[in-house]
């Protein structure tokens, strides 16, 4: 779960008081609004990549408003995929599990089990160098997944891919949330993206913030609700 | 259809947008022939020194490589090698930290200190030298000896640093000599190569569970691998051809304190062109060999940072 209380964000001038909102556990949310409303700030704070101004951040039941990003069990998928452009691809998915000193087959194991649940197993001893955009965004979700975060935070994650890649990338992202279980804040300024995905949906408007009731084309996201 | 979008572009109404008279486009050529004579004449004077050398150098080659035998060359040589090895390794210590520091985080007077990171680029490499003396001969305020002098007044000595860490006049001096020019450069180059890397990468890897240090070391450091090539070049390079603080903080004393470019300087003081010459060419060839190391090794793909070539 996602609950964010009275929260107050600020990136250099800019400055969002008062957010408000909570994402039960195993759902999908999604926070909209125009480019320059702070979707990305509040992610960034949630991540714990920027100190919050004010308020509470807890996830899954712990106040994690001032602990590191590692200590918050959040796997992030940035807008680009930004992926470790020196690392093959293996390595990026599996990067998180060396970090904590798994052993190698192990990681190896879980490595395959996600490559092949994102349909990326060929591209595992490639390099991120000359993969698609749609191809980097699974690669980035694999990594983001790999050692089963209770949070999913993706920043826009799909704005830079084709039309048919990004449906595409729409249904994989309902079947990874629904077979993982993970709560999911899902940052977007895609409409269309936003109803299919959003099982809670969160609106930024003129600095306001509003909860509204999730758009109920969204038919089976629900399955771990 | 068409005439609605040439409105469109033009932004103009329909009659301005096609009275327009049409006009006769000159030739591009004498653009082209300005940029080339221009550019020309600085790669001309390039190649025409090297080729200069190079045939003053076969016209003596008896003394040339008479030269090249000499016991004092093949000291100057080594320390030379030697010391712009240390400072390059040096420099790379200090301009890694400090890049990272001032491409990534905000504190008070980095502003002042992103300035004074550029004095010893801009200030004179003499001044250097001599600021660099004065430093080390600077009373410290804490006495050391009493003794009487000829006039029987007594002197009061005080500890300097240099009596703390002997560095003048030595090859340490050399060194720090090198040091305090080449690692400006290498500084320079790595605050570039760290702002070229997106700091989402490093923030992911916050995220999957690093602490910075962890961050920086698996994420950060390779991808700026090319740049800490290219400083390292350019830092090697700058302390193969310094003179300037060498002459002043470390002597040209033969066998002690003697490099490449103070061969050169003692060479042509006592009118012997040839052994200049053939010391200058050593330090041409060099240059060369880095560079075309480096170029070799910054081609591999996925390698932030500026290229040097």
């Amino acid at each position: 779960m996602i609950a964010v209380e009275n929260l107050s964000v600020a990136a250099g001038a800019f400055r969002l008081d008062g957010v408000s909102f909570e994402i039960p556990a195993g759902r999908y949310g999604v926070l909209m609004g125009k480019t320059g409303c702070g979707k990305t700030t509040i992610l960034e704070t949630i991540c714990g990549l920027k100190p919050a101004a004010g308020g509470t951040i807890r996830l899954m039941g712990d106040d994690v408003t001032g602990a590191k990003p590692a200590e918050r069990n959040i796997g992030f998928v940035p807008q680009d995929g930004a992926l470790f452009m020196t690392m093959s691809v293996r390595e990026n998915v599996g990067f998180a599990l060396q970090v904590r000193g798994w052993k190698r087959d192990r990681i190896a194991a879980r490595v395959e089990e996600l490559a092949e649940l994102l349909a990326v197993t060929h591209l595992l001893d490639r390099m991120p160098t000359g993969l698609s955009g749609g191809e980097q965004q699974r690669v980035a979700l694999g990594r983001a997944l790999a050692c089963h975060p209770g949070i999913l935070c993706l920043d826009e994650p799909l704005s830079a891919l084709d039309d048919d890649t990004r449906k595409t990338m729409i249904g994989l992202l309902k079947d990874v949330q629904r077979k993982t279980g993970v709560t999911a804040l899902h940052i977007t300024h895609n409409r269309v993206e936003a109803e299919q995905l959003a099982d809670t949906f969160i609106r930024i408007e003129d600095g306001k913030l509003a909860v509204l009731p999730a758009p109920r084309t969204n038919g089976n996201a629900k399955g771990n609700g | 259809m068409s005439t609605v979008t040439a409105q469109n572009i033009g932004g103009g109404n329909r009659a301005e947008a096609w009275t327009g008279e049409p006009i006769s486009v000159g030739s591009d050529k004498p653009f082209y022939i300005a940029l080339g004579i221009l550019g020309g004449v600085y790669i001309v004077l390039i190649l025409g020194m090297l080729a200069a050398d190079i045939i003053k150098a076969m016209t003596e080659s008896e003394s040339v490589w008479q030269t090249l035998g000499q016991e004092e060359i093949h000291y100057s040589i080594k320390l030379s090698l030697l010391s712009c090895t240390v400072t390059t390794i040096l420099s790379l210590w200090v301009a890694i930290p400090i890049g990272y520091l001032m491409s990534r985080h905000d504190f008070p007077g980095k502003h002042f200190i992103d300035a004074l990171l550029d004095i010893p680029i801009v200030l004179p490499p003499l001044v250097i030298g001599l600021s660099l003396l004065i430093l080390f001969n600077l009373p410290l305020g804490v006495e050391k000896a009493r003794l009487m002098g000829t006039d029987g007044r007594e002197i009061i000595e005080y500890w300097k640093l240099d009596d703390l860490i002997p560095t003048a006049y030595t090859k340490g001096a050399v060194v720090l000599s090198q040091f305090m020019v080449a690692c400006a450069f290498a500084v320079r180059t790595m605050r570039v190569t760290f702002d070229q890397i997106n700091p989402r990468r490093e923030q992911v890897a916050l995220t999957l569970g690093c602490t910075r240090a962890q961050a920086f070391w698996h994420v950060v450091l390779p991808e700026a691998r090319r740049g800490v090539l290219t400083a390292a070049t350019l830092a090697w390079a700058r302390s193969m051809g310094e003179f300037g603080p060498i002459l002043i903080f470390a002597g040209a004393t033969r066998m002690k304190t003697e490099v490449l470019p103070t061969t050169v300087f003692l060479e042509m003081s006592t009118g012997n062109l040839a052994a200049a010459l053939a010391v200058s060419l050593l330090m041409v060839f060099a240059s060369v060999v880095v560079l075309v190391l480096m170029r070799i090794w910054g081609r591999s793909n996925g390698l932030t940072g500026p290229r040097i070539a």
